[in-house]
């Protein structure tokens, strides 16, 4: 297959980003999207040009860390992470264009590469249950109805790749945020710091730029775990419970 | 230098009680007064962090990708061992540990493997209280399978993505005490040295990813978990930046490694593709459960897995089933990988590159029914169609054996500290507790035992004999120094601009060691891998072409600087496989057989662990003992017919 490559070029997070197009000669419909990536690359350094900056890790869907918006969607047209996407998704002779996630939580570093921390504060703010390491009853102490643990699990299986920020036009990071406030909110661990979770992560997730939810289900859509709207549901409700009965919190600023 | 493996005396069921009551204490109100740094931050990385964190320690955590989450870690899918005996079925701690060093093919310290099976049922204990989402029985108890051939239902899972769950646990721990200000994270940040004052591991160099400056951290004690070497094949089941330079730096400052040779490679692997291919993924061992394994009796070059069902049963050959009658397709992990190698080696490979063969479930769908291989296999099903394109349910699957796990790394005594006093190796990244091979769900487990369980209390015993707050300054010449070689070694890089990427030279790296230190070794093919290398190594530091500049994000510096390392890891590992002349575990040595053509162990000249010296750039390592002493195993050898 032969496929033009509309690449977004950017230094540095102070430059001014810009397309460049390329010309991928020699793709074989066995490559990975990120594999034919590389052989662009390749072609490029013998070329002496500069690569293409990207991020990826695990290359197989559940790092998180390879992102492109691909032809105008968060890891392109299937719902799957962009390192599961095959070329054989793609038509010869067809014009592909890849950018990094558009989201001012997520400015860019260089190239495609984007800066992806603002989701760890949110974590750090609260994404956790407050125990030390040691000192905790027997596993089987706490039984868990499987319906329950199955519905935890649905959420907690979230890769942290912020492709619901991207393909929402408000960029807000509620489906990410909800999948761990729900996590929590399920299982019986997580209750007793149920009203402070939520209220911290949301205080948190509101002082980093993140956009407001206005309900259009496109993160939903374009989620390669299938997190559902139901999670953004529950967190709203479990909000509005803590907020009745008014903890008080703090968000930390940008760079906490 | 004598090894001292630092093993308490005593019955092994009390050994690790005894050292834990032995240890020197840091008075909680001292703690503070030490900082930690602790390299790598995923299973073993994180729960480490985290542990010393409430511990009130001080703790730096480094990892490479942008956040602590996504540690290669993350990507295990079947789960993870500890002796609960929930099941009733006769597990126990002691059998945990008889499994593991028999697995292991009798080449682990027994003191360690039994400490791991102890503290297995503690690691359960602790995910979930942290909130992990582990299967569940109807009753609300906690799930179990059985894994690897186990004998035994021990496992614990989380869908197929217990590494997952169980680093995001690790994650949120570490999260709280970065919160509570006890942890600083630097992400996007590689090691690049370990710093020693006066012979003690005191401090680490470190480049920033995204702006290239280089820095020097200071501490009382370096950790480093920072994951195997596998990627030293290019192609392997790893992610993609899974690397041996924190390790292999450590190892030229003075920090012994074990076993380099001990690689394991799984055989249920989707195979290579064509040149382009970045990595292997792998598809769940459970699949050998009811697939049957073959390939045609009779060479049939370039057969699709869609005109397989065209090969009458006749001409099919189940070579698992017809060599090992009684396992039949359940043998371990490395008799299934060699016999798939031989086969395609006698040319009755299949797929376009004849590096393959038929994993397949027709007889499996016939019998039990589509839904029934659906709900247990589904996932899998979908995953394999989504890479390959190929439907399993209508044609066999195709798979190949793959680099999956090292054995090997920085060699440590029983308080996890290596040759480099202060320095300390955890998780995958040490010699560790699985011999010359690993059983399934066993690495998660060593991970988070070395992290949440064993680290806390052995390094107080190091930290207890050293002056508290006893601070150091960056500004010694020591840390000086080790940026000035950093910074000279990046300048030599980007200086060479000649004609081969990275990963063309990385490949061709990778080429040598799958060729001649890869499921099976022979002396003639060490010998000539170890020329070959060499010669690989002077052409990567005149031929290599790194583009870009060093203040910047530079992902091709990241990797030249990589596979600098894994060239010369890769001649020890051939060093290491020469020497070692039997087969054990993942290393097969076909000197070393038995007149069938199976494994044959040399206990009474290879009983020891193998741990090597560095002795200066381009000169031979040289090679020091740890006898290994069965005090309650007796060694049998294994067969599997
Ligand atoms: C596909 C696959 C499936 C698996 N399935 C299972 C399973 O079902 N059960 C099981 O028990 N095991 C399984 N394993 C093995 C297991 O996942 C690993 O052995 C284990 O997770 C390793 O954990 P770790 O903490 O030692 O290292 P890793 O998770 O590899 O973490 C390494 C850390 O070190 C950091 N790092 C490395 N070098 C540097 C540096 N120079 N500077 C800064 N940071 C650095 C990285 O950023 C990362 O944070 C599987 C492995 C694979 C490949
Ligand atoms: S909710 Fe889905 S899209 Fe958003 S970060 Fe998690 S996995 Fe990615
Ligand atoms: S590279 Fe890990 S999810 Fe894509």
């Amino acid at each position: 297959m032969k496929i033009t490559l509309k690449v977004w070029r950017q230094k540095n997070n102070t430059s001014k980003g810009a397309f460049k197009v390329y010309q991928a000669e020699h793709v074989s419909e066995d490559m990975s999207f990120l594999e034919m990536l590389d052989v662009l690359n390749n072609e490029l350094v013998v070329k002496g040009e500069d690569p293409v900056a990207f991020d990826h890790d695990c290359r197989e869907g559940i790092c998180g860390m390879c992102s492109l918006y691909i032809n105008g969607r968060p890891h392109g047209p299937q719902q799957t992470t962009t390192c599961q996407l095959h070329m054989r998704t793609f038509k010869d002779g067809e014009t592909i264009t890849i950018e990094p996630w558009r989201a001012k939580a997520f400015p860019v570093l260089k190239d495609l590469v984007v800066d992806r921390t603002a989701f760890d504060r949110i974590q750090q703010a609260g994404g956790y249950v407050s125990i030390n390491t040691g000192g905790v009853p027997d596993g089987n102490a706490i039984p868990i109805p499987k319906k329950i643990a199955d519905e935890a699990m649905d959420a907690a299986q979230c890769i942290g790749c912020g492709a619901c920020v991207a393909a929402c036009k408000n960029a807000s990071a509620m489906l990410f945020v909800s999948a761990k406030v729900s996590q929590f909110a399920l299982l019986p661990q997580g209750q007793a710091e149920r009203k402070e979770r939520v209220e911290k992560m949301v205080a948190q997730m509101d002082a980093e730029d993140f956009g407001a939810c206005t309900n259009t289900g496109a993160c939903e859509a374009e989620c390669p775990k299938g997190i559902s709207l139901t999670n953004i549901a529950r967190m709203n409700r479990e909000y509005f419970v803590a907020s009745l009965t008014s903890y008080e919190v703090q968000a930390k600023g940008d760079g906490a | 230098m004598k090894l001292e493996s630092k093993a308490p005396q005593g019955p092994l069921a009390e050994k690790w009680t005894k050292h834990k009551f032995n240890v020197k204490l840091v008075n909680p109100a001292n703690k503070r007064k030490y900082e930690v740094i602790v390299v790598g931050t995923g299973l073993a990385g994180a729960s480490a962090a985290a542990s010393l964190g409430e511990l009130g320690y001080n703790v730096k955590a480094f990892c490479f990708q942008d956040s602590p989450r996504r540690a290669h870690s993350i990507a295990a899918q079947g789960g993870i061992n500890a002796a609960k005996n929930y099941q009733n079925d006769g597990d126990s701690v002691y059998r945990l540990f008889y499994d593991t060093i028999k697995g292991g093919d009798y080449r682990a310290r027994e003191a360690n493997v039994h400490r791991l099976a102890e503290v297995s049922v503690n690691i359960i204990d602790q995910c979930v209280a942290q909130g992990v989402p582990f299967a569940r029985e109807y009753g609300g108890t906690l799930a179990n399978r059985s894994f690897g051939g186990a004998q035994v239902s021990r496992t614990f899972y989380a869908r197929g993505q217990t590494g997952q769950q169980l680093l995001l646990g690790a994650y949120s721990a570490l999260n709280r005490q970065i919160a509570n200000g006890k942890v600083k994270m630097y992400t996007r940040t590689e090691m690049l040295d370990v710093v020693l004052v006066d012979g003690k591991a005191r401090g680490i160099v470190t480049r920033n990813l995204v702006t290239g400056k280089i820095e020097s951290h200071s501490a009382h004690a370096v950790l480093l978990a920072t994951g195997g070497y596998g990627n030293v094949f290019f192609l392997s089941t790893n992610a993609k930046g899974s690397n041996v330079t924190a390790a292999w730096r450590a190892h030229k400052k003075g920090a012994f490694f074990g076993n380099p040779c001990y690689t394991q490679i799984h055989p249920t692997c989707i195979p290579v593709t064509g040149d382009h291919q970045s990595k292997l993924t792998l598809m769940s061992e459970s699949l050998r459960n009811d697939g049957r394994v073959w390939v045609p009796k009779v060479a049939k070059p370039g057969l699709r897995a869609k005109d397989a069902a065209g090969i009458a049963e006749d001409d099919r050959d189940y070579f698992l089933e017809r060599k090992y009658p009684s396992f039949g397709n359940l043998v371990p992990r490395d008799v299934a990988s060699r016999n798939a190698k031989y086969m395609c080696d006698e040319g009755r490979g299949v797929g376009q590159t004849g590096r393959a063969v038929f994993l397949d479930f027709a007889d499996a769908i016939k019998r039990d029914g589509r839904n029934v291989i659906e709900a247990k296999y589904g996932n899998l099903f979908d995953m394999y169609k989504q890479i390959t394109g190929d439907n399993p349910y209508e044609m066999p699957m195709m798979i190949y054996p793959a680099v999956h796990y090292t054995m090997g790394g920085l060699w440590v005594d029983y308080n996890l500290m290596t040759t480099v006093p202060g320095l300390y190796a955890l998780g995958e990244a040490n010699f560790s507790d699985h011999g010359a091979n690993r059983l399934g769900a066993s690495a998660l487990m060593q991970g988070l035992a070395d992290g949440y369980f064993v680290i806390p209390y052995t390094i107080g015993n190091y930290l207890a004999d050293m002056k508290a707050g006893e601070k150091i300054s960056t500004d010694l010449p020591e840390f000086k120094e080790a940026e000035k070689q950093v910074n000279e070694r990046i300048s030599k890089l980007l200086s060479i601009k000649g004609k081969k990427t990275v990963d063309h030279l990385h490949r061709d790296l990778g080429h040598i060691m799958w060729e001649y230190c890869g499921m099976s070794r022979t002396d003639a093919g060490l010998r000539k891998a170890k020329g070959k290398i060499q010669e690989l190594k002077k052409e990567f530091w005149n031929n290599v072409n790194v583009l870009g500049g060093s203040g910047e994000l530079n992902q091709e510096l990241e990797k030249a600087m990589r596979v600098a390392d894994f060239i010369e890891l890769g001649e020890l590992m051939v060093d290491d496989a020469l020497n070692r002349s039997e087969s054990c575990g993942g290393h097969f040595r076909e000197e070393s057989s038995t007149p069938d053509g199976e494994a044959q162990r040399k206990d009474d000249e290879f009983m020891y662990v193998a741990a090597w010296q560095y002795t200066g750039e381009d000169q031979p390592e040289v090679l020091h003992k740890e006898e290994l002493i069965y005090e309650t195993v007796k060694p049998t050898q294994r067969s599997y017919k």
